[in-house]
């Protein structure tokens, strides 16, 4: 990670230097365009919702953010500060945590065991140094308990939990361990309403915990109760950027549906169902 | 890690009445959860058996026969459930334990280092293939059962191949005239209790399984030996540094053969090229039935251990009742089948009861 001189910051929405910015990045693969010219930021209690059809970018996005690729162009910052992240280690370091949809914890182990893994805290001297058992179990339940869950049972292996109670096992985990930024993968994605529902939750308890949430999602009827700033993606290209006061739900839909193309698409559908009046 | 820490008087309110639900955890729950559970019931049930079946089997005498033949079993049975664990498997485990033996042989017999010295270069051999088997496995991402099949076949080869160049028959004698060997006998193959004849290879192979049973339970390394096991990509993502963990349980167990190698050659004096061959498919089985699942990521030490000693008992309790010893292959078969019959299930609750 190298740190370059600071540019003045320019003041944002939020009030204040935003806790992570980007501006105008671009990136490319070879000769593919991945990203081109996305700005987008998030301040500290803020939700940045960053919404995207199936190969909008969403996913280059996310791994410039969390130091898994470099950005080809353009400039990212945190804390006002132009850095360039050469790992996912380095990201952390800087306090930018992002939760993998599926690739965050391991389903066999105990929650507490996947709570401080790769981090456990030690206790003892020389050969008998060892996981302090007493006290990972006690933050864990501490931590769990900020985000409204009851652990009844630490041993309890995480793959018996629910999807979005695995996510905010993430969650907790990220924040206990100092991140300011939370970037959450489609964390709603694979899961149903009802758990939908909790992990929109667990991104409004951490913005009211003074964290900044990106949450990158397919799905506007997610994003748009929790979001504060939308950034539409399509095609690599930032189709705009807006408060919450300044969009509505439905526009938010057609925005990211293209809107033409979603005209388009309903009168071809409406063709075929009168083509075939006995179909369903 | 800063802020965070502190708990709100009203999360600590919270935290007292989760604690009165701890107790809602019931006794059959937290039994099942353990992987060792089968293997324990099963044990019970052969040695029942057994017991019945051949009046020798239960004598003190008897004990320390069947002990006998678990524990080089069992020592070997614990580092391969580690292994498994953390989600590799190693099939040249078993030809190692000849290799080593032979190594230690020809060292001491036909090129004559003294007992101590030749211990320790054989097992430093064996940590070497230990990593070269490890760091084969990680470089090139194959499956860890095709790399050490073919290290298997490898030590097998040289095995008979270079034993045979240089004693000219298939096994290296002598070992008991090598300066050393008097010492070396009283720690790695002598027996105590008398008249039963206990084998120290049973201290051993208790003193191992609480080593490693310690290790999973409550060390940061075994914390990351279920992990890399359980889910190799979310290991690394948290930071847990995959590739140096499964490298060190490759060499764990090479050398876990070194010992067990130097074991045999010492108690008989002399080791067999064919040493070991074979034996590699016993240890996953003990592990297996041990509850140690094939995907890895889950399984226990003395779940291994107790594995070791069914098959154990199985062995000498055949001869003892005596039946022709050919049917232990039968019993060997049916005991890993009903073993993963089991290890399916529980795996099956434990990961996706609720999803």
């Amino acid at each position: 990670m190298t740190v370059q001189a600071e540019p003045a910051p320019q003041a944002s929405t939020g009030g204040g230097v935003p806790l992570l910015e980007v501006r105008h990045i671009s990136k490319y693969f070879g000769n593919v365009i991945a990203l081109k010219d996305v700005s987008c930021r998030v301040g500290a209690g803020q939700v940045t919702c960053v919404l995207g059809d199936n190969g909008a970018g969403k996913s280059t996005f996310i791994k410039i953010l969390s130091g898994v690729h470099q950005h080809s162009e353009g400039e990212y910052l945190v804390e006002g500060e132009s850095v360039r992240f050469n790992s996912p280690r380095d990201a952390r370091e800087r306090g930018i945590a992002t939760v993998f949809q599926d690739l965050a914890t391991v389903p066999l182990m105990s929650l507490w065991r996947n709570f401080f893994l790769g981090s456990e805290p030690m206790i003892g001297k020389g050969p008998l140094r060892r996981v302090d058992v007493k006290t990972a179990r006690r933050v864990m339940r501490e931590e769990m308990a900020k985000m409204g869950i009851d652990v009844r049972d630490p041993d309890q292996p995480v793959g018996t939990l629910s999807g979005g109670e695995r996510q905010a096992v993430s969650i907790a985990r990220a924040v206990y361990f100092g991140a300011k930024v939370l970037i959450l993968d489609e964390p709603t994605s694979a899961l149903g309403v009802k758990q939908s529902g909790v992990v929109l939750k667990y991104i409004v308890q951490a913005r009211e915990r003074g964290l900044g949430v990106i949450f990158i999602t397919h799905n506007p009827h997610h994003a748009y109760p929790v979001g504060d700033r939308f950034v539409v993606l399509n095609r690599g290209k930032l189709m705009g950027d807006w408060g919450r006061d300044e969009i509505t739900r439905d526009e938010l839909v057609q925005t990211m549906a293209g809107g033409a193309e979603l005209d388009q698409l309903t009168h071809e559908l409406q063709r075929q169902l009168g083509r075939a009046p006995n179909g369903r | 890690m800063s802020e965070a820490v502190t708990p709100s008087p009203a999360v600590t309110e919270t935290v007292s009445v989760v604690d009165d639900r701890l107790a809602e955890v019931s006794l059959v729950t937290k039994l099942l959860r353990r992987p060792e559970l089968g293997a324990l019931i099963g044990a019970l049930a052969v040695f029942l058996f057994f017991a019945i079946t051949a009046e020798s089997f239960r004598t003190l005498s008897g004990v320390a026969n069947w002990t006998d033949v678990a524990s080089t079993l069992g020592i070997m049975a614990v580092v391969v459930a580690l292994l498994m664990i953390g989600g590799e498997f190693d099939l040249s485990a078993g030809a190692m334990t000849g290799t080593c033996g032979l190594l230690l042989g020809l060292l001491t017999t036909e090129w004559g280092l003294s007992m101590w010295p030749a211990i320790i270069v054989t097992f430093a051999f064996a940590a070497l293939v230990g990593f070269t088997n490890g760091y084969m496995v990680m470089k090139t991402k194959l499956p860890s059962f095709i790399v050490t099949l073919a290290t298997f076949f490898i030590l097998q080869g040289v095995n008979l191949g270079v034993t045979k160049a240089i004693t000219g028959t298939v096994r290296v004698a002598g070992l008991t005239d090598v300066p050393g060997f008097e010492s070396a006998a009283q720690l790695f193959s002598s027996t105590f209790w008398e008249p039963h004849n206990f084998r120290i290879s049973v201290i051993w192979w208790i003193a191992i399984t609480a080593v490693a049973t310690w290790v999973l339970s409550r060390a940061r390394f075994g914390n990351w030996i279920f992990a890399v096991g359980g889910d190799a990509n979310a290991s690394r993502n948290v930071g847990v540094p995959v590739q140096r963990v499964k490298i060190t349980l490759f060499m764990l167990t090479s050398m876990a053969a070194a010992l067990v190698g130097t074991m045999i050659a010492l108690r008989l004096g002399s080791i067999q090229a064919g040493q070991g061959i074979g034996e590699e498919f016993t240890y996953i089985i003990a592990a297996v039935v041990g509850g140690c699942l094939l995907t890895g990521g889950y399984g226990s030490a003395i779940g291994a251990s107790l594995g070791a000693l069914i098959v154990g008992m199985a062995f000498i309790g055949i001869q003892f009742s005596g039946w022709n010893t050919d049917w232990r292959f039968l019993f060997l078969g049916v005991i890993l089948l009903m073993a993963v019959l089991v290890n399916n299930l529980v795996r099956k609750s434990a990961e996706g009861a609720r999803k």
